[in-house]
């Protein structure tokens, strides 16, 4: 697997559950085996997306804090 | 499909369900269902179609909403009566979600008219009380292979099974022929609990967005049968009859027929 970027997503200033459903269509729209990265500042969602991302299977690379209220996700797509 | 944003809210509930996702809910949202009655169970089933986003709803009914409906029928209200079902049921949905266009047929079903009616929808629901029409919906999607989602109420009792012509059982798999007009009495003479249909119409609009989205198993080759007063949840198996006239091998019903009406029972 390849450490490389497919798909960025910004949902800076968005809130549950705006954020777990834009990451959710974004995941959908990248093949398996291709990764996700998402940039957001909503903190509980810097913890359930991660969550949510394994609960559907997915793998989670990377949960970095960038900033005072910013963070970037990094996941794997596992399955369709 | 690309959802708006106030789209994306109103099915967020959906989406994040991994076997929904966005493709399912643009499944949803592309979908035609056809409502046989817009009554006890075609209220529920409607109701929450529509929410869910469905993006055609036919609904048949040529009746027009009459007090004593009010007790079960939630699509209609005191404000509508003397209104036809269809118009008071499309209001009602499409305030609801402006996603979903009913087109309401004011018409009784009949062996003539059934096949072009159904024609452009990809699953029909029976939500009838009435034999005749029940067989008549039945043969109509075995002939066309159109998934069929029945329900059935009376009194405290209640019944759900879906039919995947080609595939699972058929009405006449069960019950060959109508009863005689007479012998089984409607929920107008012998009655019907009003939260019962809700029950009944919600486990067949679930049957319905599986179908559209494909996941899980639907309830074909069998039967659940409900007794609210006991709450008791029956699953009964209902096997394919290799020789049913309609649809075994060799059917020997080959085209539709309006089977005769109990008068007391309209």
């Amino acid at each position: 697997m390849s450490d490389a970027i497919d798909k960025h997503i910004d949902i800076r200033g968005l809130v549950c559950p705006y954020t777990f459903v834009k990451a959710k269509l974004a995941i959908e729209s990248i093949e398996v085996g291709q990764a996700l990265e998402i940039l957001l500042d909503y903190e509980d969602a810097s913890r359930s997306i991660p969550n949510s991302m394994r609960d559907h299977g997915h793998t989670v690379l990377a949960v970095e804090k960038t900033g005072d209220a910013e963070w970037i996700i990094r996941v794997r797509k596992e399955k369709d | 499909m690309d959802f708006s944003e106030d789209q994306l809210l109103r099915y967020s509930r959906h989406i994040i369900l991994p076997e929904i996702g966005g493709k399912g809910q643009a499944k949803i949202n592309a979908a035609k269902v056809f409502l046989v009655g817009a009554g006890g169970l075609g209220c529920p089933v409607g109701y929450y179609l529509a929410a869910a986003g469905v993006g055609t709803l036919g609904i048949a009914d040529n009746d027009k909403v009459e007090m004593s409906n009010l007790q079960r029928q939630i699509a209609h209200s005191t404000n509508t009566l003397g209104h036809f079902k269809a118009d008071s049921a499309k209001a009602t949905f499409e305030a609801l979600n402006p996603d979903t266009t009913v087109i309401p047929i004011k018409e009784r079903l009949n062996k003539d008219n059934i096949l072009d009616l159904i024609k452009d929808y990809d699953i029909v629901v029976d939500g009838s009380d009435n034999f005749p029409t029940r067989y008549l919906v039945n043969d109509a999607c075995v002939m066309t292979g159109k998934p069929l989602v029945s329900g059935a109420i009376l009194r405290f009792e209640g019944q759900v099974t879906t039919i995947i012509p080609g595939k699972g059982h058929c009405y006449r798999c069960l019950f060959e022929e109508p009863p005689p007009p007479g012998l089984v009495p409607s929920c107008q003479e012998a009655g019907v609990l009003g939260a019962l249909p809700g029950v009944v119409g919600g486990l067949q609009a679930l049957e319905v967005i599986k179908l559209i989205i494909g996941k899980g198993e639907p309830i074909s080759n069998r039967m659940l049968i409900i007794d609210s007063l006991k709450m008791h949840f029956r699953m009964v198996k209902v096997p394919k009859n290799p020789d049913c006239a309609a649809c075994g091998p060799n059917p020997t019903i080959t085209e539709l027929q309006d089977y005769a009406q109990n008068v007391c029972a309209l």
